[in-house]
């Protein structure tokens, strides 16, 4: 399996299709599970030089790339690939870029498995290319020898765009839009850039100083970034359009909405909701407590169960064994065939030695006498015939009630819309479950000159696809700004 | 960066500042408050905005120091800065022509109280004041409270100023003495304004209170800051963080503010033996901050 027995970034001859498709998939370097479950440290450490030129040669340079079509922006897989194999990673790097302003993050997060590798076609007899590892690394390639090229800017047109949001939608935005020339100002709530990257996912898959460095290279474009603003609050978007002068408004704000279980005992002490538990920790670092001064409620030596089985809940229980916990309980109502998390997350969350409670349903919280939780009464759930998503709906198994000891609990149930803007901008059209409508392919809102994208007109989804709705909504912009056009018939109302 | 242009002891442990934060200031209405944060290392704490002034671009904040970040946040003064500062946050209070209305502060309540039951006397209401402290010392902005209310009456636990009890006795008095009270708002430790509820409950007073739930981020991202009413969980930063104090489950208050007491008291603890760290985090941040501005002009030169 290792990379360092062959030399193929120099083959004498270019190895042929049949002797290519006999290299086995690289192996991603990983930190030692018992030892990284106890640390924030990056798990994957990413393909050496070597094993990125091994992975490269993989590749069948199809005529006609099924890959491509399967990443949500389209980046030209097979052109940055080849680029590897001529050993051209900066060339590479810029090809991404050409489709993905931050493949840093989206090597690391996107979930490839159901997207460009899940077509690929060696997939179907051996195990598909790691495109993911090979983004990773062109970008990280990229950035560790200071490289980073920055992409020219058109001439100044004097149109002002303010993006509300510093999550991957508007950065992607943010990035096109000041290339093409525009004065581009980003607000953010919080005090850190990112969205979801500096506050939800942890710094063991994402380290921030990765967002740090993409941030400083758009600052470095021109792009002003405003933190500690609430549009709603500190500035209507009427306002932004009016006295602040801005000529569009792109509303990229995610669905920040935590949502909760309504079970007896979910707001004892220590029930945390995902976002909570997660934004002290990597926002504030409460793991440093009390080098930092935000506390979290001490996992040390303690039972930590998360509820839920997608992205975030595989984050915060990985956060609590990081913390310290004696066991780390991942409760799921469905099995671990119907986990909606990233395969990659799921493998090295068992190997962490997370426990699996699948099939089961928390119905309680116990508590101490103090108010702080105690204990999880739970049912087995068994899975009954395919709904209308296709998908077996769980069922409780009548009495099959039990309970766990636990002193801290995260509830990741996903996320709804944040209404702080909707409800301060009245002429703004939300669907019934409070999402901005916007039409898919312009991104247009009802709202004149404003247009919406991301997690707050999708629902949670993922980085990949918020970007691509950043660069939907700059192109859709930019041709409202040159055109002063505004279709008012363009906007839909999703249903 | 945000700095720092007043600030002066109005009590023992209580300080007000005027902060430079022209947008807050411009915005902010009786009721709402900011979140600051003072260093690179520090926590977000939410803060009532006491007064603002939108021509200077200034607000006032009135700080009581009881934990690290409020005696951090005293020990600053004119020419610091705080590093993070956002507002306004919260919905503003509900101000109308109610009629009688009754604002009762207790200890730092009192400066909480003030900017609405400002509101309430320019919106033309009767404005009785009612202000409850342990002590004389404590006593604060009775001078700004007395001007703009009709009547003011304080109380001291330990009778070492004006009448001696507590806030709820000279509420009770009101009530007995038949007057029309159409609305009172209570704003201190929630168990004084759990008490509150408990005198006005049985006249069915509508009586409001302004909780102090433990915060992050103040825009509804993490739901921490929830309490519980009859209406079920609320967001305290969203959806308050004013509430009809009838529906309130005041226990699950003062049960979930008791969250972290033991690493609060840890961090007072080391913080106190030794406050330079901190205080040069301060200052290190915000000259961070300042530089900040220049890395932007050189980008757009180049
Ligand atoms: C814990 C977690 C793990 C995840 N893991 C993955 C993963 O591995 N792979 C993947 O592809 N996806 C993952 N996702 C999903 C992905 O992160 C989101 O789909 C994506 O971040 C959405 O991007 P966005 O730009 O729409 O919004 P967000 O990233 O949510 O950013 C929105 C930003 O807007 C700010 N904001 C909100 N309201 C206002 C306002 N009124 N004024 C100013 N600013 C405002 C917020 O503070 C926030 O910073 C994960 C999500 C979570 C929560
Ligand atoms: C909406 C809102 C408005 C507020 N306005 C003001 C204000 O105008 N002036 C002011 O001085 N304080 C105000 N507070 C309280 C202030 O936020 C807390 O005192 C502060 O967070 C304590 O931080 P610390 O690090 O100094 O103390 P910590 O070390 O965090 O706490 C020390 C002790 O203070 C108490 N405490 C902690 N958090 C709170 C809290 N949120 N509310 C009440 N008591 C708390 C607890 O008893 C705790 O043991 C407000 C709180 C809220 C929610
Ligand atoms: S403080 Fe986070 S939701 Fe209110």
């Amino acid at each position: 399996m290792s990379a360092e027995t062959t030399d193929p970034a120099t083959p004498a001859v270019p190895p042929s299709k049949k002797d290519r498709m006999k290299i086995p998939r690289q192996h991603m370097p990983e930190q030692d599970p018992a030892r990284r479950r106890r640390n924030f440290e990056e798990v994957n450490q990413g393909l050496t030089v070597l094993g990125a030129a091994t992975e490269a040669l993989r590749c069948l340079s199809c005529a006609n790339p099924k890959c491509t079509a399967g990443c949500p922006v389209g980046v030209k897989v097979k052109d940055f690939v080849d680029l590897i194999v001529a050993g051209d990673y900066l060339g590479a790097a810029a090809k991404i870029r050409e489709d993905n302003i931050l493949p840093a993050i989206t090597g690391r997060v996107c979930p490839q498995e159901t997207q460009c590798e899940g077509c690929c076609i060696l997939g179907n007899k051996f195990e598909p290319l790691g495109v993911g590892y090979l983004e990773r690394f062109v970008a990280d390639y990229e950035r560790e020898t200071g490289q980073v090229g920055l992409p020219e800017r058109a001439p100044a047109t004097g149109r002002r765009v303010a993006i509300v949001g510093s999550g991957p939608a508007g950065l992607s935005a943010a990035g096109d839009l000041v290339r093409m020339g525009h004065e581009v100002t980003v607000f953010e709530a919080l005090h850190e850039i990112g969205g979801v990257l500096v506050y939800g996912i942890p710094e063991f898959r994402l380290p921030k100083e990765i967002v740090r460095h993409e941030v400083d290279a758009m600052r470095k474009m021109g792009v002003d970034f405003q933190t500690n603003v609430v549009i709603g609050k500190t500035v209507t978007i009427d306002e932004l359009m009016g006295e602040e002068g801005y000529d569009a408004v792109f509303v990229a704000t995610g669905a920040g909405l935590p949502k909760f279980l309504g079970v007896p005992g979910e707001h004892l002490n220590g029930v945390y909701s995902a976002n909570e538990f997660l934004t002290r920790v990597n926002l504030m670092r409460a793991d440093a407590f009390p080098e930092s001064d935000e506390p979290v409620y001490d996992c040390r030596d303690r039972d930590v169960a998360v509820v839920g089985g997608g992205n975030t809940a595989m984050d915060a229980v990985r956060t609590a064994s990081r913390l310290g916990a004696a066991t780390s309980h991942l409760v799921y109502r469905r099995s671990e065939a119907e986990m909606p998390a990233r395969a990659e997350e799921l493998k090295h969350a068992k190997d962490e030695g997370i426990s699996l409670m699948c099939l089961t349903n928390p119905v309680a919280f116990l508590g101490d006498e103090d108010g702080f939780v105690s204990g999880m009464r739970c049912v087995r759930m068994e899975l009954g015939e395919p709904d209308a998503s296709g998908r077996r709906s769980p069922k409780e198994v009548p009495g099959s009630e039990f309970e766990i000891p636990i002193q801290v609990a995260v509830i990741a149930l996903g996320t709804s819309a944040n209404p702080l803007i909707q409800s301060t901008t009245p002429d703004l059209q939300t669907t019934r479950k409070g999402y901005i409508a916007a039409d898919p392919e312009t991104l247009r809102t009802s709202k004149p000159g404003v247009f919406a994208g991301g997690d707050i007109v999708t629902g949670g989804a993922t980085v990949i696809l918020a970007m691509g709705a950043g660069r939907k909504a700059a192109a859709s912009i930019h041709e409202f700004l040159s055109t002063g056009v505004w279709d008012a018939t363009a906007a839909e109302t999703p249903s | 960066m945000f700095p720092i242009v007043e600030a002066e002891f109005l009590a023992p442990d209580v300080k007000r500042f005027v902060i430079e934060a022209p947008r807050v200031a411009k915005k902010r209405r009786a009721g709402q408050f900011l979140i600051l944060r003072l260093h690179d290392h520090g926590e977000r704490i939410p803060l009532t905005i006491a007064d603002s002034d939108p021509e200077r671009g200034t607000v006032t904040i009135i700080v009581q120091g009881v934990g690290k970040t409020t005696k951090l946040l005293n020990m600053l003064g004119a020419g610091d800065a705080i590093l993070d500062l956002v507002g306004p946050l919260g919905s503003p209070s509900h101000v109308e022509p109610f009629g009688t209305v009754v604002v009762i502060g207790g200890g730092l309540g009192a400066a909480i109280a003030y900017p609405t039951a400002k509101a309430m006397k320019e919106a033309g209401n009767h404005v009785v004041s009612i202000v409850g402290a342990r002590t004389k010392e404590l006593v604060i902005l009775e001078r700004e409270i007395g001007a703009i209310s009709d009547e003011l009456l304080i109380t001291t636990d330990d009778g070492s100023y004006a009448r001696k009890g507590f806030v709820t006795g000279v509420l009770a008095e009101l009530i007995e003495s038949g007057r029309r009270l159409d609305l009172v708002l209570a704003i201190g430790p929630p168990r004084m304004m759990q008490a509150v509820a408990e005198t006005t409950r049985p006249r069915g007073i509508k009586t409001v209170v302004s909780l102090n739930s433990l915060m992050v981020d103040g825009t509804g991202m993490c739901g921490g800051c929830r309490v519980l009413t009859n209406a079920g969980a609320r967001f305290a930063c969203v959806d308050g963080p004013e509430f009809d104090a009838h529906e309130v489950d005041f226990d699950m208050l003062v049960r979930r503010n008791r969250t972290y007491l033991q690493n609060e008291s840890e961090s007072l603890k080391r913080f106190l033996e030794d406050p330079t760290r901190d205080l040069e985090r301060v200052r290190e941040s915000c000259h961070l901050e300042q530089r900040h501005p220049e890395v932007r002009r050189e980008a757009s030169r180049s």
